[in-house]
């Protein structure tokens, strides 16, 4: 559904994604990993309109999304949550996902909104009541109500970024079921952008390894854990940390 | 909020009898410039108060009074339909100032320059065609003669003003309500805070900024022609230009931002303020209004941030049953 054909951004000098290629298929989960700096978030923010890539072309469901303003990629079926979550905090957590689903669906109804807000935040486990702030929020509600907003919009795509930072272990195999639940019942694909690659090798169907710019690695979960390249470069050169850190993914993936 | 709705009638009922039973000139004078005052500084805070300052409103109410006033003289349109034409005119200048902001992501301080700029150059070019607008001197729209004052939105008689103004006002109270419940509010309060984010919900950022800088240049422009018809005389000071835009600013903030009749106590106090100096200490105080204003300002934006109604409301909200303490 997803085709991503040499994708390059750059920065003044600095060549933050370098020809990247990719195709995410209906109804899969791709991880998608690597260490600060390799490209990951700024992949999402071409993706999603917030940058425009300088070279490249990204088709969605067959058409060509690349450099398209933000809204219009999100009204065409593609929804995104931010590595760091961006609240609206004057407006009640019912307003927020409400607003997301008055906006994302293209539908402009307020019934099909507040339809679609309530569907999100019982999906996501947050509470249906419209008072409730986001000010009460704390770490891991505010990651439950990121993407809250991103399903109201209605997505047939789902941008996850690093949905797991600053969560706790109990909260991070919540999060990563809560992920694999929505693939399942809403036949939402996901591309998950994630530092810890333990919990998310559990749960996507495929990964793919970016360093400085660059797909090192793609295939699945269990060969891309064993794979020398992503063990030197993103767990580390340090041998028995990094081997220690490899067998710990393959077991955490089922290997 | 059966209760709510009632008050609102029996005050606006109380308005409109108002000028059967009290006929005070003087007094209604103030009535109607506190009520069309009301309107235009309602206007600017339909998009103030989504944090889009606009210093470019006096702009706006400079074209709505003097291209009305010009049409009526020069061509002989009716205001009926030169008060619409200004408003046409007013928005496009709306929406060539903003929509390269909006487009280019012109926000905060930046905006508030580039509005400074429209009004400095709507005064500019009242000044600079003063063989039309009568410059800094002024201008008056040509009397309808006698009979015609319908026609030319022209009336001797302070009641029919009084109730025209009321209407406006109240038509401005009923356009920031319906923003207010809208969901192009939402769409705001999420685009003050982060338009990154609020893109990422789904909302077009450009289009909605342009939306409410439009509905709010529209209803200025109508301020500044009812400023014209009734008053019969406007200069750049007294209709454009910067010092109208900062008196906009002062009186909004002054009253509250961010409740629907901050805008209008705002109006009160700032006229209040102006006839009690002017009376008060007469030439000598030419100016002081402007600095009083100055001082006040940066006292409410330290000390009451939500204005003198806004801050009074939370205060009744937080403490809802008086009798019920101690």
């Amino acid at each position: 559904m997803l085709t991503v054909e040499g994708l390059v951004k750059r920065f003044g000098g600095f060549t933050a994604v370098n020809n990247v290629s990719f195709r995410v298929e209906q109804g899969e989960i791709l991880g998608l990993i690597g260490p600060n700096g390799s490209g990951k978030s700024t992949i999402f923010n071409m993706l999603s309109g917030t940058l425009i890539p300088t070279a490249g072309s990204i088709l969605f469901d067959g058409a060509e999304i690349a450099g398209k303003a933000p809204h219009r990629i999100i009204n065409s079926g593609i929804g995104r949550t931010f590595q760091i979550p961006r609240p609206f905090h004057r407006l009640t957590i019912f307003e927020n996902v409400a607003l997301a689903g008055y906006y994302g669906q293209g539908s402009h109804s307020r019934a099909r909104a507040d339809e679609a807000a309530e569907r999100a935040l019982a999906m996501v486990g947050l509470p249906t009541n419209r008072h409730a702030g986001v000010d009460g929020l704390g770490a891991a509600g505010l990651k439950k109500l990121e993407l809250a907003k991103a399903l109201a919009t209605g997505p047939k795509l789902l941008l996850a970024d690093e949905s797991l930072g600053g969560l706790d272990e109990h909260e991070m195999d919540q999060a990563a079921d809560m992920l694999r639940k929505i693939r399942d019942e809403l036949g939402i694909t996901i591309i998950w952008v994630e530092h810890i690659m333990g919990v998310l090798m559990r749960v996507v169907d495929r990964v793919m390894v970016l360093d400085h710019g660059e797909k090192i690695s793609e295939g699945l979960p269990s060969a891309v854990a064993s794979d020398p390249r992503v063990i030197e470069v993103y767990l580390g050169t340090d041998a028995d940390s990094s081997q220690a850190a490899a067998a710990e993914a393959r077991r955490r993936a089922g290997v | 909020m059966n209760s709510r709705h009632a008050a609102w009638g029996i005050g606006l009922a109380a308005l409109i009898a108002l000028p059967f039973v009290y006929r005070d000139p003087y007094h209604l004078h103030i009535l109607v410039l506190i009520l069309i005052w009301s309107f235009a500084y309602t206007a600017w805070s339909i998009m103030g108060r989504f944090g889009l300052v606009s210093l470019g409103h006096g702009g706006f109410m400079g074209v709505g009074a003097y291209i009305t006033a010009l049409l009526w003289n020069h061509l002989g349109v009716s205001p009926w339909i030169g008060i619409p034409v200004s408003m046409v005119a007013a928005g496009i200048l709306a929406l060539i100032v903003a929509y390269p902001c909006f487009r280019f992501r012109i926000t905060g301080h930046y905006f508030v320059l580039v509005t400074l700029a429209l009004s400095g150059i709507v005064l500019q070019v009242i000044t600079a065609t003063r063989d039309y607008t009568g410059g800094s001197l002024g201008y008056t729209p040509n009397r309808a003669p006698s009979g015609h004052g319908l026609m030319a939105l022209q009336f001797d008689d302070k009641t029919t003003w009084y109730l025209i103004a009321l209407a406006v006002w109240v038509l401005g109270l009923l356009i920031w309500r319906w923003v207010d419940r809208s969901m192009s509010r939402y769409a705001m309060e999420a685009i003050s805070e982060d338009e990154d984010a609020a893109a990422a919900a789904g909302v077009n950022v450009t289009a909605e900024k342009l939306k409410i800088t439009l509905i709010s240049a529209l209803m200025t422009a109508l301020a500044g022609a009812l400023y014209c018809q009734y008053q019969m005389f406007i200069s750049p000071d007294t209709v454009s230009g910067i010092a109208v835009s900062l008196q906009m600013v002062f009186a909004v903030i002054v009253g509250g931002l961010y409740v629907s009749l901050g805008p209008t106590v705002g109006a009160v106090i700032t006229i209040l303020l102006a006839e009690v100096l002017r009376i008060g200490f007469g030439t000598k105080a030419v100016g002081w209004d402007n600095l009083v204003y100055g001082v006040l300002l940066v006292i409410f934006i330290i000390f009451l941030p939500k204005g003198i109604l806004g801050s009074v409301l939370d205060r009744l909200k937080t403490q809802p049953k008086p009798s019920g303490s101690k």
